[in-house]
């Protein structure tokens, strides 16, 4: 415990220090990224000890509150949490070095890096706090770190609109915290986790849906989603990655805890979570699909991957309340796992479109093409995050989307009720894994493969070597989880112990143990398979010159880049399927005439729900208040007479 | 405790509240609104059974003082500063006023009855009194159309409160009104500052015409849909 307070006490002693060394860019950045660093090998060594030994460390600061104590706790649960949090953060420090570079001058980089080291502390309060108060301040810490971050472009429209709409979500959010602690802290004289009553029958409903509501918006559930898609294209892509990998999860990490005080659990809570979670995963996936912009289709993907994330969630909850533990065992599994996963191979994705964008100054999927010959290495990192992040074996992402599978397969033979659950999930996890698959061919291919489609990609060089580093980093973890899962049962098991009961712990030993040694296996087989196919293509090339030559062009005489398969033109048929849900825009100007002269035609990826949900019902609201604006006239006399008889009765209503 | 004398006070707190309703001189009610602070100052000295203690002759005169000179010099020089015309220009009639002010008193009597007050208010009236001349002072502030009025509401509001504040802790009231009206001082010194500037940019404190400067303009932003 005392080096996780270390950590904090480092996070933001080097913020300051960045912020007082604004004046050159090589000093902040030194002290941000450093702190950062430091920081993280601190506070990972009583994470990876209490993982190891399970064990429980709290510690109560002698300052009091009016109404909470700065109490923490470092459990197991707290720990897997932290274990990304420091990794990613460190990551994207390394990562920010390289990348902030292009600002030097333009922008205040003490700042950026002073509100990097702020969101990285505010997370580790957030994951260690045992009380409500500290809770909530590290909570809107958070925000308020973020949020400065996502506006670090400000000069650009696009980016003050995400800078709005992330701080709505942001405040609503915390309103329905402040209610769901509140419901917890009925009847008891503090807000500390340990001294809550658990609210029973329809206040538990309740404080269950402020949960879903205030942490669901920060996960990014649908449709509370609408500012992921926004806030993660402004940001600065280290500052994406944090926030799509281990920022969205605080609201995961939350409502778990909020569960734990919940208990006994509703089925329909399990029900209502795995329909979020369908709802998202599928919709996630299907909006990235059409996206044109590297960095939204990854936050549409990060909504998807939130629902898998929910949907293992969902499956754990009815799992328990159905007492059919090896479904709800392998469901948190799954769901804990992924949350590692997701902020790994999620990061590692975020810092490719940011060296993209680095290098090619645009991340328009349809402007780019050709980089895997400018950026070798980027391109290997990319393509690993993108394999992992699509589910493929011998990758991390795999093994998470395997337990919530292998969970759902145990239910098979329950009860009607469950086992149509299950197949649900069976399904789902099955389209989603398909269309991610389908998404990623379509980023990766549009980004890395075939030739340049514009002379902006001309002049591309490859990531600087501390992105390098960070990415390398970041995929050599995507490859050891896949392989060496058979290490992770009981770092798992401890945590699942203890957030939902030692007896589920003991479960997921029992049922994950011998699978993951065969997924092991598998993936070592098919290490060894390629590597012989590498050998055996090196011995059939042995003494002879590969070369290159054109594409077969069908005959046609001037094929140009411009030709090639696009992003759109790719997953056509797919986005074509789902126009109901995308309701895509077309403009096609046609061609007229018997020479026709020019054409035109482009797409545009429509916000649904910001559109057809969030626009009306602002509007409404605004119609409403419009009604009411002879209220505001601007007279004092009246103001006040307003407070005087909103007094006078309030008075003689106690009265 | 010398309960006729402060009961001869109660009364002429009431009447005061009823003049400063009715008056319509400026200057006349700056001097009501100082009367009314220096006669209620004298109140904590009557507490007691025998001659009042040091502690709470310092502080009733450090009252009378601020109350009784600084804040109506105050005031005054800035009402003569800002060329204000002579009258409070009320938004409602003076008969209205009276009424209102009685209406208020009849409700702070009912009022007086219902509140949950400790048992050691012996002084009758004090209770309605003070309530009386909070509704008062927010009388004031509400129907007068004058900044310097607005000022002078908030006076009256705290004589009411420090009346209440006698009623309610016979013992301790002294560091709640010290307080308060340090609030109250700087509000004074404020807003005398800023109704100077604010008539001197604009040639007149009439509030009701300073809402052009609101960010609310019904003609630009109006039904903007």
């Amino acid at each position: 415990m005392l080096f996780s307070v270390v950590s904090v006490v480092v996070l933001l002693f080097s913020a300051l220090l960045a912020l007082i060394f604004n004046r050159s860019a090589l000093k902040t950045s030194a002290v941000g990224a450093s702190g950062a660093v430091i920081a993280s090998l601190t506070g990972l060594i009583p994470v990876v000890k209490t993982l190891i030994v399970p064990a429980r460390e709290t510690l109560s600061l002698p300052c009091s509150l009016p109404v909470g104590s700065f109490s923490f706790v470092l459990d197991p649960l707290a720990a897997f949490f932290l274990v990304p949090v420091f990794i990613l953060t460190a990551a994207a420090a390394l990562y920010g070095v390289d990348y902030l570079k292009q600002f030097d001058g333009k922008k205040p980089l003490g700042l950026a890096w002073a509100m990097f080291n702020v969101l990285s502390a505010s997370m580790v309060v957030v994951i260690l706090s045992a009380d409500a108060v500290p809770f909530l301040i590290g909570w809107e810490a958070m925000a308020a770190a973020s949020f400065a971050l996502v506006i670090f472009e400000h000069e650009k429209s696009q980016v003050r609109k995400a800078g709005i709409i992330y701080l709505v979500a942001g405040g609503a959010g915390a309103l329905f915290l402040l209610a769901m602690f509140a419901l917890f802290g009925i009847g008891s004289d503090s807000l500390a986790f340990s001294s809550f009553t658990r609210p029973a029958g329809g206040l538990a409903s309740v404080a269950f849906l402020c949960a879903i509501m205030g942490f669901g918006l920060k996960a990014g559930f649908v449709p509370l989603h609408i500012w992921l898609p926004e806030a993660h294209p402004a940001a600065p892509s280290h500052v994406s990655a944090v926030m799509s990998g281990v920022m969205i999860k605080m609201g995961i990490y939350g409502l778990m805890r909020a569960l734990h005080f919940l208990t006994p659990w509703q089925p329909w809570w399990g029900w209502l979570l795995i329909t979020i979670g369908v709802v998202s995963g599928l919709l996630g996936v299907i909006f990235a699909l059409a996206q044109h912009d590297l960095k939204r289709l990854l936050a549409y993907s990060s909504i998807e991957n939130i629902g898998i994330i929910t949907l293992g969630l969902g499956i754990g909850v009815l799992g328990v309340v159905k007492a059919i533990y090896p479904l709800a065992a392998l469901g948190f599994a799954g769901a804990l796992l992924h949350v590692v996963n997701h902020a790994l191979f999620k990061g590692l994705l975020f810092m490719g479109a940011g060296a993209v964008l680095h290098a090619a100054g645009t991340a328009e999927l349809e402007a780019l093409g050709g980089l895997s010959k400018k950026m070798p290495r980027t391109a290997v990192y990319f393509l690993v995050g993108a394999a992992a992040i699509a589910g493929l074996p011998p990758l991390n992402g795999f093994v998470s989307e395997f337990f919530i599978c292998f969970g759902a397969f145990t239910a098979l033979r329950a009860p009607i009720q469950t086992a149509t659950g299950a197949v649900l999930t069976i399904a789902v996890m099955a389209a989603i894994g398909t269309l991610a698959s389908a998404c990623f061919a379509k980023a990766f291919g549009a980004v890395f493969l075939g030739k340049s489609r514009s002379l902006k990609c001309a002049a591309v060089h490859e990531a600087g070597p501390w992105m390098g580093f960070a990415m390398g980093v970041l995929a050599a973890a995507c490859v050891f989880i896949g392989f060496a899962s058979p290490l992770l049962v009981a770092p798992l098991s401890a945590a699942i112990a203890c957030g939902f009961g030692p007896r589920l712990g003991l479960e997921f030993s029992a049922a994950a143990g011998i699978p993951l040694l065969y997924i092991s296996a598998g993936a070592l087989t098919l290490a060894a398979v390629l590597a012989l196919i590498t050998v055996f293509r090196k011995f059939l090339l042995r003494g002879r010159k590969p070369a290159a030559g054109p594409t077969w062009d069908c005959g046609y005489a001037a094929p140009s880049a411009r030709m090639q398969y696009g992003a759109s033109s790719f997953v056509q048929p797919l986005t074509d399927f789902f126009q109901p849900m995308l309701r895509t825009q077309r403009h096609y100007s046609g061609l007229k005439g018997f020479f026709p002269a020019g054409a035109d035609f482009h797409t545009e990826a429509n916000s649904v729900f910001y559109n057809h949900l969030y626009a009306p019902a602002a509007n409404l609201i605004k119609r409403l208040a419009f009604r009411y604006s002879w209220l505001q006239h601007g007279r004092l006399q009246l103001y006040i007479l307003y407070i005087v008889v909103a007094l006078i009765a309030l008075l003689v209503c106690k009265l | 405790m010398h309960t006729t004398t402060a009961e001869l006070i109660i009364v002429a707190i009431i009447l005061l509240d009823l003049s400063l309703a009715v008056s319509g001189s400026l200057a006349a009610c700056i001097r009501l609104a100082a009367a009314q602070g220096v006669i209620a100052a004298i109140l904590p000295l009557l507490a007691g059974s025998g001659a009042p203690e040091s502690r709470a002759i310092i502080f009733s005169s450090t009252v009378i003082l601020l109350k009784g000179v600084i804040f109506p010099w105050l005031l005054t020089r800035a009402r003569v500063k800002a060329n204000a015309r002579k009258d409070v220009e009320p938004f409602i009639g003076y008969p209205a006023s009276i009424i209102l002010c009685l209406g208020a008193f009849a409700a702070a009597s009912w009022l007086g009855t219902r509140l949950p007050l400790p048992e050691t208010t012996r002084v009758a009236w004090i209770v309605p009194a003070s309530l009386a001349t909070i509704f008062t002072g927010f009388l004031l502030i509400t129907t007068r159309a004058k900044a310097i009025t607005q000022v002078l509401g908030y006076l009256v509001i705290e004589n009411g409160i420090y009346v209440f504040g006698l009623a309610l802790f016979v013992e301790q009231p002294l560091m709640v009104e010290l307080a308060i009206l340090l609030d109250i001082f700087v509000a004074v010194f404020v807003m005398g500052i800023t109704i100077f500037h604010i008539s001197r940019e604009f040639d007149h404190i009439d509030t009701d015409e300073l809402s052009q400067l609101s960010d609310w303009h019904p003609q630009r932003d109006g039904e903007a849909e």
